[in-house]
């Protein structure tokens, strides 16, 4: 491996990790921000105790989505120089408006949030963890737009070696960002609520606080539901821009390798990795042509065509994604997904009206749901990054021309091992943080103590 | 004034405002073992910075960003030149960050000993290596004609920047000692106020030495004058600190930083990172820089939003002005 394949693993891991984290922020902050809305109106205990224990679980996952996000900011000039010189003038102003527009606001409020509980009055405190859900929405609008912009740069002409921008108005509003915000930001949801759900679920079965964690289990489900179906609106969306934009993705998201009408979706294939063989598969027929192109018997380019058309336009090479890579991760996207949210569904049914589920089987579906988005998230990025191969910025720039000539494989080797030992470290330390918190349930509020002298309410 | 200056300036403020701000909450995290003798006044010490070292982390990230958006040459030769030393910022910041955020999460001494660990680690590592960095910036390292880094790990460590790098870490340190002297009350703020004493009798020589230094090798009239200024106001925190003037001191300390900054991106203009190999290879504001397209959009963002991120930074400072003391920490 030289320093570039590293630098590609590191990039993976790193972001992949990265975006475990950061969905259960952008997710779990609003719905903390909710239940509190929900106490500052109401006066309910319920919801204070709710507040507070969600809220907890939210700090110990954002400390991880905090630090990874450092790196994220470096490694782009760290490992990616080249990379860098060519698009800093496009790619380094959205990047530079998140950190001053939404990292200052979310760590700022989140920090008068976490220590604020009895130093601002009522209302203020609640708007202190509003804005901060706010600054990290606007975060994740901000780096889309930059991730956009490889998938579909726009704004942009060539100037001597390199990119210039040309309208920051076309990168913030590339059609590719319109669709990609609302479908990350619904998965974001999903993931938050899928939280909720499994978590409650877990107390439930045990009996623990129902009155904490039934109104909960009930806002996770409907959460995921909701979330879910404007997951798929969403993504079938961004599945006609992706087509229209990157033929090939889609082309090998379905291993299609002929140009055809009326394409079928395969849900599950047997056959050779590559998809070229096919021994045995279950079809949803049109269903391909109508994702791709929004009619049942519309026509979807297929790989050898798209690599003949690719290699007249941009020269010799081999324009082809990994086929079972991107095939797979975009079943499996779609898959965890939609399994979440039958579990919502059953959750919801079963547990209707005043009623409370008995299956066994049931309660462990709900206690698993917490993995299935995060596994679709991960997936997602997958497919979407992996798509996108051989470039990283598409039509104009090459993964093989992005790295960073200084710096040697020993030291990318040792980037990689460092960081990828580190996260497995602070992996099984939130795991396990996370975990004791989640079971010993909702705090109980104690009585309120007017004395002047009466110790803070510390969060560290 | 040409917007390449404009934004060569703006990034000088971003690392300013780092090195006011996250200074400070390095320096506490540096003293952690000196101040806190038992858990109670650890966590007395750690609660100083609690509500702020996040937002003071993020003039860091917006300084990168903004150095990738203003000059995309300068961040990729510098973040590819300097791997590892950066790789070994990343990873202090790692845990520091989470050390925050995890060590009052579980009871158990050894549990926390780790996190203490970690903060101290955390903060005094790159403490060191900031300024180990821009004194190498400072000094020039070797930039070919592709704008390559091409030397390598040792050479970053010369005699010039590691004195740079005892001169950030003696300066956060002594900034830090002050900050909780002012903001807490009882045992902890005499004691820092007594470390902050002895810290200014070793900050000044070295700090001294430093500028001594680099007015040899650069002599820029401006960049002496500013350097002349942080001394004065350096050396002006020692009877501050004695007279027990917190707020005055404090106020030493910040502008020692904010002045040292200063001096250092004035010597280095119109260089932002100067070529010992062939001064033709230097990066400069001109050939490091975007386009003016670029440079105006980013202009009109950061002053709209500069000025907002200011006004509710210093109010966090506002609510949380009260000075902290043992009593106030749950038992
Ligand atoms: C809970 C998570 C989840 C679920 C259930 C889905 N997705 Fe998704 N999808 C993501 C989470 C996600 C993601 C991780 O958030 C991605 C990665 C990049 C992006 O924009 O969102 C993504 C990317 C992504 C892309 C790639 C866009 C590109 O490369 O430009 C397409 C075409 C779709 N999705 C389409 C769908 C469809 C048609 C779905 C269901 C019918 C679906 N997704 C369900
Ligand atoms: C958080 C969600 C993201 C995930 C999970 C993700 C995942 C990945 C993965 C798995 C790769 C490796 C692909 C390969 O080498 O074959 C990759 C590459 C890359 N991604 Fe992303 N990515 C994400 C977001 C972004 C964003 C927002 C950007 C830009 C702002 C970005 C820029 C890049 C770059 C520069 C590479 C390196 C070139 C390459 O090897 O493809 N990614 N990403
Ligand atoms: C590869 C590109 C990425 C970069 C350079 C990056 C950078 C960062 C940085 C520096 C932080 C820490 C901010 C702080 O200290 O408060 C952070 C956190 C965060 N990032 Fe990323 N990030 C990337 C990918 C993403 C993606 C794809 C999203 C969302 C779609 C996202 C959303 C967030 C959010 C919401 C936070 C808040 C903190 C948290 O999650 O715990 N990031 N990111």
């Amino acid at each position: 491996m030289d320093s570039l394949d590293l630098s590609r693993w590191q990039f993976g891991i790193t972001t992949v990790y990265h975006f475990i984290f950061v969905p259960i922020t952008i997710g779990l902050s609003a719905l903390v921000a909710g239940l509190q809305t929900a106490w500052v109106r109401t006066g309910k205990e319920h919801y204070l105790r709710a507040t507070k224990f969600w809220g907890k679980l939210f700090l110990i996952n954002f400390a991880i989505g905090v630090v990874t996000g450092i790196v994220q900011e470096f490694q782009f000039g760290m490992n990616w120089s080249n990379y860098s010189r060519f698009v800093g003038d496009v790619f380094g102003a959205p990047l530079a408006m998140e950190g001053l527009l939404a990292f200052f606001l979310e760590s700022t409020f989140l920090g008068l949030w976490i220590f604020g509980w009895d130093r601002l009055p009522k209302r203020l405190h609640l708007a202190t963890i509003w804005t901060a859900s706010i600054g990290t929405m606007l975060s994740a609008y901000f780096i889309l737009a930059a991730n956009s912009w490889m998938q579909h740069p726009v704004g942009w002409r060539m100037g001597a070696g390199r990119a210039e921008l040309t309208s920051i108005g076309a990168v913030l509003t590339n059609s590719t960002t319109l669709v990609t915000f609302p479908h990350t930001l619904t998965a974001c949801f999903l993931t938050a609520g899928a939280l909720l759900l499994a978590v409650s679920a877990w107390h439930l079965r045990r009996r623990n606080q129902e009155e904490v964690f039934r109104p909960s289990l009930r806002l996770g489900a409907w959460v995921v539901l909701i979330a879910g179906i404007g997951v798929l609106i969403s993504g079938d969306l961004q599945a006609r821009v992706m087509t229209e934009q990157q033929p090939m993705k889609m082309a090998a998201a379905e291993a299609l390798y002929e140009n055809t009408e009326s394409a079928s979706f395969s849900v599950f294939t047997v056959g050779s990795l590559d998809g070229r063989e096919e021994v045995w598969s279950v079809r949803i027929p049109s269903l391909l042509s109508f994702m791709a192109t929004g009619d049942p018997s519309g026509e979807v380019e297929g790989i050898n065509d798209l690599q003949a058309e690719y290699q007249e336009k941009y020269g010799e090479g081999d324009y082809t994604p990994i086929v079972p890579v991107t095939y797979w991760s975009f079943r499996l996207m779609i898959g965890f997904g939609g399994l979440a949210m039958l579990v919502a569904l059953a959750a919801l049914w079963a547990n209707r009206g005043g009623r409370r589920a008995t299956g066994r089987w049931l309660w462990i579906a709900g206690i698993s749901t917490v993995a299935m988005p995060l596994l679709a998230n991960s997936f997602g990025w997958i497919f979407t990054e992996m798509g996108r191969q051989p470039w990283t910025v598409f039509g104009l720039f090459r993964t093989g021309e992005s790295g960073s000539p200084a710096v040697s494989t020993g030291e990318a080797a040792t980037g990689l091992i460092v960081l990828t030992l580190l996260y497995g470290v602070l992996a099984v330390i939130e795991i396990g943080l996370f975990l004791k918190y989640a079971r010993a349930g909702a705090p109980d509020i104690p009585a309120v103590d007017e004395a002047e002298d009466r110790p803070l309410a510390f969060a560290y | 004034m040409e917007l390449t200056t404009v934004w060569f300036a703006l990034i000088a403020v971003l690392w300013a405002g780092y090195f006011l701000l996250e200074g400070f909450d390095f320096g506490v995290g540096i003293l952690l073992p000196f101040v806190g003798t038992d858990e109670r006044s650890r966590r007395l010490a750690i609660n100083t910075i609690g509500p702020v070292w996040d937002g003071n982390e993020v003039w860091l990230l917006v300084a990168g960003g903004a150095t990738f958006a203003a000059f995309p040459e300068w961040y990729a030769t510098l973040f590819s030149g300097f791997f590892l030393p950066l790789l070994l910022i990343l990873v202090a910041l790692i845990v520091r960050g989470v050390a925050f955020e995890y060590r009052g999460k579980r009871d158990g001494v050894a549990w926390r000993k780790r996190w203490d660990l970690a903060i101290f680690v955390g903060s005094l590592v790159p403490a060191i290596l900031w300024g180990v960095a821009f004194g190498n910036i400072l000094r020039g390292v070797p930039i070919d004609a592709q704008h390559e880094y091409a030397g390598g790990f040792i050479g970053l460590l010369n005699p010039y920047a590691l004195l740079g790098g005892l001169t950030t870490l003696a300066l956060f340190t002594l900034h830090g000692a002050v900050f909780l002297a002012l903001k807490t009350d009882g045992p902890m703020r005499v004691q820092a106020g007594r470390i902050a004493e002895t810290l200014a009798l070793v900050a000044v020589p070295v700090a001294a030495g430093f500028l001594i230094w680099t007015g040899i090798t650069h002599t820029d009239g401006w960049g002496v004058t500013l350097s002349a200024a942080a001394a004065i106001a350096l050396v002006s925190a020692i009877p501050l600190t004695r007279a027990r003037r917190e707020g005055w001191a404090f106020a030493a300390t910040g502008a020692t930083l904010l002045l040292a900054v200063a001096a250092l991106f004035v010597t280095l203009f119109p260089d932002v990172m100067p070529s010992t190999l062939d001064p033709a290879h230097s990066l400069t504001v001109h050939n490091a820089s975007s386009t003016p397209y670029t440079l105006r959009v980013m202009t009109w963002v950061a002053v709209f939003f500069t000025p907002l991120v200011l006004l509710y930074q210093g109010w966090t400072y506002w609510v949380f002005r009260k000075r902290l003391k043992l009593s106030d920490i749950p038992g």
